[in-house]
């Protein structure tokens, strides 16, 4: 089976076009010595200039970045702590149905009714306090609130499958629970942490409808931005933030993938090295 | 709620443990519920509710909304809204058709990739476009499309368009940006799928002479249904309430749900209408969950 029908080869490469010559569209207009209409007037980086002298699009870069940040920070710590404390706990199997169905709403919820749920949440909260005016405060919440999901999945899958013979070794050692947790639990965990962290933190870039919904002015990120000039009119320095911003998120992705297998390495070495060590003391014991 | 967790504890000396797994949980579960899972609840209630004079809420239960969404009006019977409602479930549909038939192929061909490098360049430029903006890649179809554009001149050359008119907006560019956007949530579990498929079944039936619709039928679709039930439904179920691809590529007319309730939120401001909107979103949501469930497959294809 290892010739291809020539049919198969030619969907193939149609589907790989289809995927890629917009962007690539996108990315040739921008160095397109051009304001106006589609055709090919030379090559120029004006455009690119001028994205670097325009305040609206470094604020609204600076506020995705941030937004992206301090959401996904929040959201990795809580999801984390979602997946081992629900790991931990026995709950009723009502309960324990209850929670499972809440961490699946935001991925099985569209995206559309998800916003609509926040905005309606914060309307209500807004009544008490003026915490909850839309803003950047409503904005890294809801981002919040759809990234703990992923994360904790992630981590829940992990948790499932890890093998806890050697956290028990260590505590029949009488190790305390905190040294456990900081030379096991976590070392083995950390590789599903990252992993939910980069996708919490590429949702959260990416991430436009949610946002549509709850930002306020002060708290327009990217996608807002570019979404808002198209009605206004696109401009070749739309072509060029979109350009910028489809290389720097390919080179995040992959600058990402290589720091988690470089953790993952690390993380298996130190376990690996613990593991050693009790099995001395125990056969010393 | 939480002494019911807490009275049974599996063991003598769990108490504080199962203390401190509920605490660590409790800010997360606390973040999901009030924010998420009770205003999903609070969908019902207000969409029995009705839009004030100022779009505020006025707190007057009946069923208008319900006749409103049904087509029932001052006016007499006009199914506007199940109209869109139906051309919601038609664009998921055929998105979610066409994405299949050019996943099979295509998983079939990187399949075939001899190397092993070849065939992970090749997942991973299917996966590239996940990560980037819907946004971008969405107005990037206008350009492609637009007046003068290359592919609006060759259907002009072609005689399917008159020469200067743009490809957008419109359903053909609808589709165009629905498929270039879920093809990948199609293709890559339906790839693997396709990946662990034993090819020994396919040899034997070529071996006796089984014709290609047969191979397929026989020996393809069972091995890959898994995959392809999973990736069915998280192509459907999004395509359902798409807003972006539509707004964008559809022009101010083309409306689907998802544009709908975001409507109702926006300008019209009638918040009651929006939930009724979103609860109908909301129960085809489930009611395609379900249809899938009840064939046990889903849950073997890993999704919950």
């Amino acid at each position: 089976m290892r010739k291809s029908h020539l049919l198969f080869t030619l969907t193939a490469y149609l589907s790989l076009a289809l995927l890629y010559v917009p962007s690539l569209a996108v990315v040739i207009f921008s160095f397109n010595n051009s304001r106006y209409g589609l055709s090919w007037r030379g090559f120029t980086f004006a455009w690119y200039e001028r994205l670097i002298e325009n305040k609206y699009i470094l604020d609204a870069a600076v506020n995705s970045l941030v937004v992206a940040f301090v959401s996904t920070a929040v959201a990795t710590v809580l999801g984390t702590s979602l997946a081992l404390g629900l790991h931990r706990v026995r709950f009723s199997h009502t309960l324990n149905w209850l929670f499972k169905l809440f961490i699946n709403l935001p991925i099985v919820v569209p995206d559309i009714i998800m916003a609509v749920a926040l905005t309606m949440a914060f309307s209500f909260f807004r009544s008490f306090s003026s915490l909850f005016d839309m803003g950047f405060f409503t904005l890294i919440l809801s981002h919040v609130t759809f990234q703990i999901s992923f994360v904790a999945l992630i981590v829940r899958s992990r948790l499932a499958t890890m093998d806890e013979e050697m956290e028990l070794a260590a505590s029949d050692l009488f190790a305390t629970s905190l040294y456990r947790f900081r030379h096991f639990t976590l070392p083995l965990l950390s590789p599903s942490i990252i992993a939910g962290a980069m996708l919490a933190f590429t949702l959260s870039l990416d991430d436009f409808i949610i946002s549509f919904f709850t930002h306020g002015p002060d708290s327009v990120t990217l996608p807002i931005f570019i979404y808002a000039s198209l009605k206004r009119g696109i401009t070749p320095e739309i072509h060029a933030l979109s350009t910028v911003m489809l290389t720097s998120t390919v080179i995040l992705v992959v600058a990402l993938e290589r720091l988690s297998r470089y953790v993952v390495r690390k993380s298996e070495a130190k376990v690996a090295r613990e593991k050693e060590r009790i099995l001395e003391e125990a056969e010393k014991a | 709620m939480k002494t019911s967790a807490l009275s049974k504890p599996s063991f003598r000396g769990n108490y504080r443990k199962q203390l401190l797994g509920f605490a660590t949980a409790f800010p997360a579960l606390l973040c999901l519920t009030v924010f998420l899972a009770v205003p999903c609840m609070c969908l019902v209630l207000i969409s029995f509710v009705q839009r004030g004079e100022f779009g505020d809420i006025r707190w007057a239960f009946s069923l208008e909304n319900y006749k409103r969404l049904f087509g029932f009006s001052l006016y007499g019977w006009s199914p506007d809204f199940l109209f869109i409602l139906l051309r919601s479930l038609r664009e998921a549909f055929v998105t979610t058709l066409i994405c299949i038939v050019i996943s099979y192929p295509l998983g079939f061909f990187i399949h075939a990739r001899k190397s092993r490098f070849s065939r992970l360049v090749w997942l991973v430029l299917l996966n590239v476009p996940f990560c980037t903006n819907i946004v971008i890649r969405t107005y990037a179809w206008q350009l492609i499309l637009g007046p003068g554009a290359p592919l609006a001149e060759i259907c002009a050359f072609l005689g399917v368009a008159p020469p200067g008119t743009p490809l957008y907006p419109g359903t053909f560019a609808v589709y165009l940006g629905m498929i270039s956007t879920f093809l990948p949530f199609t293709a890559l579990p339906l790839y693997a799928a396709i990946d662990r498929m034993n090819w020994s079944l396919v040899l034997a039936a070529k071996d006796l002479y089984a014709t290609r619709f047969k191979i397929f039928t026989q020996a393809v679709f069972p091995q890959t249904v898994h995959g392809l039930f999973a990736g069915i439904i998280i192509t459907f179920v999004p395509a359902m309430a798409m807003y972006v691809v539509t707004d964008i590529l559809g022009g101010a007319r083309y409306m689907l749900i998802g544009n709908l309730i975001q409507l109702q939120f926006a300008q019209a401001r009638d918040w009651p209408f929006g939930a009724t909107l979103s609860l109908a979103l909301m129960v085809l949501t489930l009611f395609s969950f379900a249809l899938f469930k009840t064939t046990r497959l889903t849950k073997d294809a890993g999704i919950y």
